[in-house]
C-alpha cells in the first residue's frame, strides 16, 4: 500500500531509533505527550516504546474521543435510542463503552433497539432517505478531523429537506484539550508531570493546520511536533522534539509535511464554521468541565440538533473513586499506577476511559504492553522496561 | 421408495411456512425433493431417524458447530458449504479423517425456498467434492423473526489413525508454529459485505475443507503436536488458546506472517487487526522442531497451503502469553480478542 | 484518533464523489471537502470522506529524511 508500507520500515525505523539514543542527552529526561488516540495505538501496536532510550518517555494524552465521551452522553443516546421507531446511527467505537445501569449501546441493541454501527455520516443519511417514516439521530463523536463530515451531512440534509434526520452532536475540540492538560495544577505549579514536548495529532492538523499550535509553543514553552499516523512518523517526530529541547527551541514544526500545510484544509474549517459554534463548556470523561473545548449546531441548523428535537438533559456521572482515568489523561499516573488496572478493570469490563476504547492508554498498555510488567521473556534476554 | 406428490415443491417463488416444519406430508415432501435429492445417499433414502454406518477400528472423533453466519451469500461461499467445511475441518484438527456428517436445519418462516435450494446444494457440492457424505439430517421451522433466515448446526464424525495424538496442550517450548496460509479472508468478506462498509473489491472467503491437507501433513509427520484452524476471533485467539492450553508462551515474527494485500488494505480502511480476522480456510499447526521444513514443504506442496509459512515457536512463559516482533522491530503482546472486532473512526 | 488512510484516486463518477483503491480495495467516498481532485492524486481518507490530497513530493522527501536520520554526524557513537 503506497504511502502506508514506505513509512513502516523494518530498516528505517532501526536508524531512526539509533539516531534518538545517540542525540537524546543522557543527563536528561524527555516525557514527550502524544496527543493523539491514534499515535497511542500505533506506539503501542509497533512496540515503539521498544526502540525508544529509558529517558525518552511517551505519555498518553486525551486524544481519543471515545475514551474522554462522559458516561451521561452515552446514557442521553441509550435514551434516543429506546424512542419508539427510532434508529440510533453510531460509529462502531461507542458501542461497548459501558453506561449507567449495566447498559451500552451494544447492549441496548440486544434489547431491541434499533442501534446501527455505521462507517459513515453519509450512510445516517441514507437511512434518513430510505425509512422517511422513521426518525433517524446520528451520533457525532470526534475531533476535528470527523468534525467536517457530520457539518456537510447536515448541510447535505438541510438542502434535501431531510425532515427525518437529526445529529446528537459530541464534537470535540484539540487546542481546547491541550489548554487544559498544560494548565492543570499538576503541570503548571506542582511540576509532578514533566511535560517537555507534544507531538500533535495527524489528521485533526490536515483540518486545522499547524498554525493553531503556534500559541502553545510560545505560551507554555512547549516545542510541538505534529507527526503523521505512520510509526515512522512518529519516530522521527520524537527525533525532531528531542532536538529541539537540546537546543532549547519550543517551535511547532510539520513532520507530516505531505498532508498537513500551515493553514490546513479552509475548505473544510468553513463548512464546520458553517453548522457549528462553540459550546461555553463541556464535561470530558477524567477531566471535568473544559471552557470551549466543543461544539454544538447553530441555530440555523437546530432542527437537525438531536438535542434540541427531543429535549435531552445531560446528567454527568462519576466515575468509580477508585479510577484513575483523570490523572491519567493528564500523563500525572501511568495505567499501572491504578489500582483497578488488569484487576477489575480490562478491556472486556472497562471501569473507565481510558480502557473502554483500544487507543486509550489503559486499553492499549494492556493488549500490547502488560507483558513487560509481568518482567518474563522466555528465553529471550531481558529488556529494559521503557514507558 | 417414491412419494406421490399432488405438485412439486415451487422452489422458485414459494416460502418456507409452518407446515414445512410440521412432521406431516409438507415436510416430507421438502425433505425429499430438496435434501434426498441433493445428498443423494443410501442412508438418508432409507427414511429413517437416524443413519446405521460402518466405522472402522480407533478412536472416534465427534464434533459439532452451529452456524449463524450473515449475510448468508458471500463471495467465496455461503452458509451451507461453510457448515459442511466448518465440522469437517474440526474433525480434522483433532487428528481424525473425517467420515460422517449430520445437519440439522431451523428455518425461519418466510424464507425463500430459492435461497433454502442454493444453500443445500452448496452443502451438497462441498459434501461431494470432500467425499464426506451428510447421512441424517433434521428440519424446524420457527415463527417470523425468531430466526435469521437458516440456521445450521453440523455435526461430524471421524476416526483417529493409531499413532496420532494431536491435542492442544501437547505444545512445548521449541517446537515450530505453521499456519497454512494467508490470514482474514473470511472475516473481511463478510464484513465488507455488512450494508454499511461496501468496498467494491469483492475479497472471497477462503472456506474450505482441510482435511486433505491434514492427512498429507500427518503422514508426512505424524508427531504433529496441536492442530487448529482459526475460526472466530481469528489466530491471536487459537494462538492464546494453544499457549494456555499447553502451558507455554508463543513468539510469533510478523513478517512471516501472510496476509493478502487486499485483506491488509480492507483492515486498514476499517481500523481491523488481520490478526483478530476469522478464517474458514486455514489451519494452524505446532510440530517438533525436527519436522518443521518437511511439514512446511508438505504443506507448500498441496492447494491449501501453499501460502504456508513458519511464523513463530513455542516458548517457556509463565504467564503463557503470545508476543510478537513486529515488521516494525518493537515487541508487543497479542491479546486475546476483547468482545466482537469492531470496526473504528479512531 | 482519527484513522484515515492515503487511497489513490482511480475515478471521478459523479461531482463530489470519488472512487479510491488501497491496496487492490476500491471504495466510493466524498469529495465533498476537497477541491481540485483528479485521477491519479492520492487523497487521505476518513470516515469515508477525502480530508485533504497528499503531496507526493513531501512524502518523498520526508521519507529521504528517514534515510538520513542514520547518517548525521551527531548519530554516530
Amino acid at each position: 500500500m503506497k504511502y502506508i508500507d514506505e513509512f513502516r520500515d523494518g530498516a528505517l525505523a532501526r536508524r531512526l531509533a539509533a539516531a534518538i539514543a545517540a542525540e537524546a542527552l543522557p543527563s536528561r529526561r524527555y516525557h514527550l505527550m502524544e496527543f493523539c488516540g491514534g499515535h497511542t495505538h500505533a506506539i503501542s501496536r509497533y512496540g515503539l516504546a521498544d526502540l525508544l532510550p529509558p529517558n525518552v518517555r511517551m505519555i498518553h494524552g486525551p486524544g481519543c474521543p471515545v475514551c474522554v465521551l462522559p458516561i451521561g452522553r452515552i446514557d442521553n443516546a441509550i435514551e434516543l435510542a429506546a424512542r419508539p421507531g427510532l434508529i440510533l446511527c453510531t460509529y462502531a467505537d461507542t458501542m461497548r463503552v459501558p453506561a449507567s445501569g449495566g447498559l451500552s449501546l451494544m447492549k441496548a441493541k440486544a434489547l431491541g433497539r434499533d442501534i446501527r454501527m455505521v462507517y459513515s455520516s453519509a450512510d445516517a443519511l441514507r437511512l434518513a432517505r430510505e425509512h422517511p417514516d422513521r426518525d433517524v439521530v446520528f451520533f457525532a463523536i470526534g475531533f476535528e478531523t470527523t468534525t467536517p463530515p457530520t457539518a456537510v451531512a447536515i448541510r447535505q440534509a438541510d438542502a434535501e429537506g431531510l425532515a427525518n434526520f437529526s445529529v446528537f452532536c459530541n464534537h470535540v475540540v484539540t487546542p481546547a484539550a491541550i489548554s487544559n492538560i498544560l494548565e492543570s495544577k499538576d503541570v503548571r505549579e506542582l511540576g509532578t508531570v514533566a511535560l517537555d514536548g507534544f507531538i500533535g495529532p495527524a489528521h485533526v492538523s490536515t483540518v486545522i493546520g499547524s498554525e493553531p499550535y503556534e500559541y502553545f509553543a510560545e505560551e507554555y514553552a512547549r516545542p510541538v511536533v505534529i507527526a503523521g499516523f505512520e510509526p515512522l512518523d512518529v519516530m522521527q517526530a520524537i527525533l525532531m522534539l528531542v532536538r529541539q529541547l537540546n537546543e532549547g527551541r519550543a517551535e511547532v514544526e510539520n513532520e507530516f509535511t505531505r498532508a498537513v500545510t500551515r493553514e490546513g484544509n479552509a475548505k473544510a474549517k468553513a463548512i464546520v464554521a458553517d453548522v457549528f459554534e462553540l459550546r461555553k463548556t463541556f464535561e470530558w470523561r477524567g477531566l471535568g468541565e473544559v471552557p470551549y473545548s466543543a461544539l454544538r449546531i447553530k441555530e440555523r441548523y437546530r432542527r437537525f440538533d438531536a438535542e434540541a428535537r427531543y429535549g435531552i438533559v445531560y446528567q454527568s456521572v462519576a466515575d468509580n473513586k477508585a479510577c484513575e482515568c483523570g490523572a491519567i489523561l493528564r500523563g500525572v499516573k501511568r495505567p499501572v499506577d491504578c489500582r483497578l488496572f488488569g484487576t477489575a478493570c480490562t478491556p472486556e469490563n472497562p471501569m473507565g476511559s481510558c480502557m473502554v476504547s483500544s487507543e486509550g492508554a489503559c486499553a492499549a498498555h494492556y493488549t500490547y504492553g502488560r507483558f513487560k510488567d509481568a518482567a518474563i521473556v522466555g528465553e529471550r534476554p531481558q529488556e529494559p522496561a521503557n514507558a | 421408495m417414491t412419494r406421490p406428490y399432488v405438485r412439486p415443491v415451487d422452489f422458485r417463488h414459494g416460502r418456507v411456512d409452518m407446515t414445512h416444519g410440521g412432521g406431516g406430508r409438507a415436510m416430507a415432501q421438502l425433505v425429499d425433493e430438496l435434501f434426498l435429492r441433493a445428498f443423494d445417499n443410501d442412508w438418508l433414502r432409507q427414511g429413517n431417524d437416524g443413519a446405521r454406518v460402518d466405522v472402522p477400528a480407533g478412536r472416534l472423533v465427534m464434533s459439532t458447530d452451529s452456524h449463524v453466519v450473515s449475510p448468508l451469500f458471500f463471495p467465496g461461499g455461503d452458509i451451507g458449504c461453510l457448515s459442511v467445511h466448518g465440522t469437517i475441518n474440526d474433525v480434522a484438527m483433532c487428528g481424525a479423517t473425517p467420515l460422517y456428517l449430520a445437519a440439522g436445519f431451523v428455518l425461519e418462516e418466510g424464507f425463500p425456498l430459492a435461497d433454502l435450494r442454493r444453500i443445500v446444494e452448496s452443502m451438497a457440492a462441498a459434501a461431494k467434492d470432500a467425499q464426506v457424505p451428510v447421512v441424517t439430517g433434521d428440519t424446524k421451522v420457527v415463527e417470523q423473526g425468531k430466526g435469521d433466515g437458516v440456521f445450521i448446526t453440523t455435526t461430524g464424525v471421524g476416526i483417529v489413525p493409531s499413532g496420532i495424538d494431536v491435542s492442544g496442550d501437547r505444545a512445548r517450548p521449541g517446537d515450530v508454529v505453521i499456519l497454512s496460509g494467508t490470514i482474514g479472508d473470511h472475516g473481511v468478506a463478510i464484513m465488507s459485505l455488512r450494508e454499511n462498509l461496501g468496498f467494491e473489491t469483492a475479497i472471497a472467503s477462503d472456506t474450505a475443507a482441510l482435511h486433505g491437507l491434514v492427512a498429507a501433513m500427518l503422514a508426512a509427520a505424524p508427531g504433529i503436536r496441536c492442530l487448529r484452524d482459526p475460526t472466530r476471533g481469528g489466530l491471536a485467539t487459537t494462538l492464546n488458546e494453544l499457549a494456555r492450553q499447553s502451558g507455554c508462551g508463543i513468539a510469533l515474527a510478523e513478517s512471516h506472517i501472510p496476509v493478502r494485500p487486499e485483506v491488509a488494505a480492507a483492515c486498514e480502511f476499517l481500523g481491523l487487526d488481520p490478526l483478530y480476522v476469522a478464517n474458514e480456510g486455514k489451519l494452524v499447526t505446532i510440530c517438533p522442531p525436527e519436522d518443521a521444513d518437511r511439514l512446511l514443504a508438505t504443506m507448500r506442496s498441496h492447494p491449501l497451503g501453499h501460502d504456508a509459512a513458519i511464523v513463530g515457536e513455542a516458548i517457556v512463559d509463565p504467564h503463557h502469553f503470545v508476543q510478537m516482533d513486529t515488521s516494525f522491530g518493537g515487541r508487543r503482546v497479542v491479546d486475546w480478542l476483547t468482545g466482537e472486532q469492531l470496526p473504528r473512526i479512531c | 484518533m482519527c484513522l484515515a488512510i492515503p487511497a489513490r484516486v482511480v475515478d471521478l463518477p459523479e461531482p463530489e464523489s470519488a472512487t479510491v483503491e488501497v491496496g487492490g480495495v476500491r471504495k466510493r467516498i466524498s469529495l465533498a471537502l476537497v477541491d481540485g481532485v483528479i485521477v491519479g492524486d492520492y487523497v487521505i481518507v476518513h470516515v469515508g470522506y477525502a480530508l485533504t490530497k497528499l503531496d507526493p513530493d513531501e512524502a518523498a522527501r520526508t521519507l529521504a529524511t528517514f534515510a538520513e536520520a542514520g547518517l548525521l554526524p551527531e548519530a554516530v557513537a
